[in-house]
């Protein structure tokens, strides 16, 4: 089974699309609740990412009896150092986002956190590729 | 895992296969075969969306028979305190029970007499939560119904705690039986302004077996006491003293939208209406809902208020409660003895998920049938018509790919295959070449 999405830099009212039909995929599927949960967590953070910081995206999820695969392709500023962007509590948010409860720096953690294989590679000025894979079984 | 116990039927021999309930059906589990509207009972919930828009009342409510109190020597009936709400001011209080006596039983009791206690005790439970919040409210059977079925994951959520209709039920039962009165003399009976209570009454959750002896049909009732004041006027026992009645403005408000979520003290939220209630639990699942710590969830709009037993308009009954809730105390009679006699016997086990099987349990099959399911939705007219018996395209290209109907079905499409060109004339080209 086979989904796949565009996403609009800057759109939120349509953030959560993807990873709300993939959730509801899954659950029609009769997908064990924590591995759903784990999927919507992972895909949200990753799908509000390219929202917030790039010009446009694309979505797609592979699902097969085994594992869930996910792959988020975004043209935008990309990340300079992936390592330090990795690090918990990171963030390039200014002060005043922070504030506002947002940009804490937990986001790349958090998707690693729940993924099985995480793969991440960025061009500066281009854009960042995301891959996650969450086993079923 | 036992069959579900429901409290809605449909009537063949009335039924028209108009098809309006297979579209209100929130878990759709209602189909039109062979000119009927038939029920898939491991899906149904009991909620009333079909009963309600059914124009030939097909569909019915099994009780029990108000003549069955008679089997008792002691008769209390718990009456709702939406039961009063209903009648216009000018039958009073007083009028509507000296009716009800007159009829038969022994004992009135107002059901949100229990609710009192339930207010620290649910408070405690949240905070002793461990799992993750929100807690969700265990009082609406038809929503505790919804989330076995439709949000299993959600089960171990719903509080471990019984609705106060049952702790109501436990103290005058207990009542008796300390004053030595043998408990086969004692009928307890409810009056319901659903179905889903009388399932919940028959076959409770969370290993709890209801001390409630029968259950009867608010719609019935009332129109036995309008009848009853219509010839005769009131009763000469318009002036018993009835102790048993006395609420606090917490209980009276209870089963209106709000009547719980206001007691909580972290942040809780009162949600009420089938489509609603999904919607929220939907975007619970897709995790875009935090830091909630309770949810009140209702099946009805305006709650109880909108029962489907329940006659008058639902806003005019909200406006008299919240009236008569202005003159009552914060605390009611007898809230000492219920905290003494009840107290311990609240807690129920958990709430247990029963999935929707929705394409096979061997994941390999549910994924080749989404697929197949997903080909044919494309070549379905997706003008959800219901003329196939099934409430949308969606869901009868489940039910070919599950063997459950054939693309023959689809009267449209034969219709559009057979040359007909009105169909392209109303509809456009682009429904039936999607591909």
């Amino acid at each position: 089974m086979d989904l796949s999405f565009n996403i609009q830099g800057g759109d939120f009212t349509s953030a959560g699309t993807a990873s709300s039909q993939v959730r509801r995929t899954l659950k029609e599927l009769g997908v064990d609740a924590s591995v759903i949960k784990r999927v919507v967590v992972a895909l949200y953070e990753a799908e509000v990412n390219i929202v917030a910081h790039a010009c446009h995206g694309t979505i797609t999820a592979q699902i097969n009896p085994e594992r869930v695969f996910l792959q988020l392709v975004d043209e935008g500023p990309g990340i300079p150092d992936i390592e330090k962007a990795m690090t918990p509590g990171f963030s390039t948010a200014s002060q005043e986002v922070r504030e506002m409860g947002f940009g804490a720096g937990m986001g790349l953690p958090n998707i690693c956190r729940n993924a099985d294989v995480f793969n991440i590679h960025s061009v500066p000025g281009k854009g960042t590729t995301v891959e996650i894979t969450i086993q079923i079984k | 895992m036992k069959p579900f116990h429901h409290a809605l039927s449909i009537r063949r021999e009335v039924c028209t296969g108009c098809s309006r309930c297979i579209r209100v059906c929130p878990t759709e589990a209602l189909r039109v075969k062979d000119g009927k509207a038939t029920l898939h009972p491991e899906w149904c919930i009991d909620c009333g969306e079909c009963f309600n828009v059914c124009p030939v009342r097909a569909i019915v409510v099994e009780d029990d028979d108000i003549a069955q109190i008679f089997s008792y020597k002691h008769r209390i009936l718990l009456v709702p305190s939406i039961f009063f709400a209903q009648f216009e001011e000018k039958l009073t209080l007083d009028a509507i029970k000296g009716i009800l006596y007159d009829m038969g039983f022994t004992e009135l009791c107002t059901v949100e007499q229990g609710a009192d206690l339930l207010v620290d005790e649910i408070n405690h439970y949240i905070e002793d939560f461990e799992d993750e919040k929100p807690v969700i409210s265990s009082y609406c059977p038809a929503v505790v119904r919804l989330i076995q079925v439709r949000f299993p994951s959600f089960s171990h959520r719903i509080m471990r705690l019984i609705p106060p209709l049952e702790i109501t039920a436990q103290y005058y039962r207990n009542e008796y039986q300390k004053n030595g009165v043998p408990l086969d003399e004692v009928g307890i009976f409810y009056v319901t302004p659903c179905a889903a209570k009388i399932a919940a009454i028959k076959a409770p959750v969370g290993g709890y077996t209801s001390p409630i002896n029968g259950v009867i049909n608010m719609s019935e009732l009332y129109n036995k006491v309008f009848l009853a004041y219509k010839q005769k006027g009131t009763s000469e026992h318009e002036h018993c003293t009835l102790t048993h009645s006395s609420l606090s403005s917490i209980g009276i408000r209870w089963s209106t939208t709000g009547g719980e979520a206001v007691n909580i003290r972290g942040r809780a939220l009162a949600i009420d209406s089938m489509p609603n209630v999904i919607d929220f639990l939907e975007r619970l699942e897709n995790e875009e809902i935090k830091g909630v710590d309770f949810l009140e969830l209702r099946a009805c709009d305006m709650s109880c208020c909108g029962g489907i037993l329940v006659q008058d308009n639902r806003f005019l009954i909200r406006e008299r409660i919240e009236k008569s809730a202005e003159e009552l105390p914060l605390k009611h009679m007898l809230d000492q003895e219920f905290k003494n006699v009840c107290s311990g016997h609240i807690p129920m086990d958990p709430v247990e998920p029963r999935a929707m099987i929705k394409y096979h349990s061997d994941l390999t099959i549910a994924l080749q049938r989404m697929e197949e399911s997903r080909r044919l939705r494309l070549m379905l007219p997706g003008i959800d018509c219901g003329a196939c018996g099934a409430p949308s395209c969606e869901a009868l290209a489940d039910d070919i790919v599950c063997d459950r109907a054939t693309p023959d079905h689809c009267v449209i499409l034969h219709a559009h295959r057979a040359g007909s060109e009105m169909l392209e004339k109303i509809w456009g080209k682009k429904h039936f070449n999607k591909e």
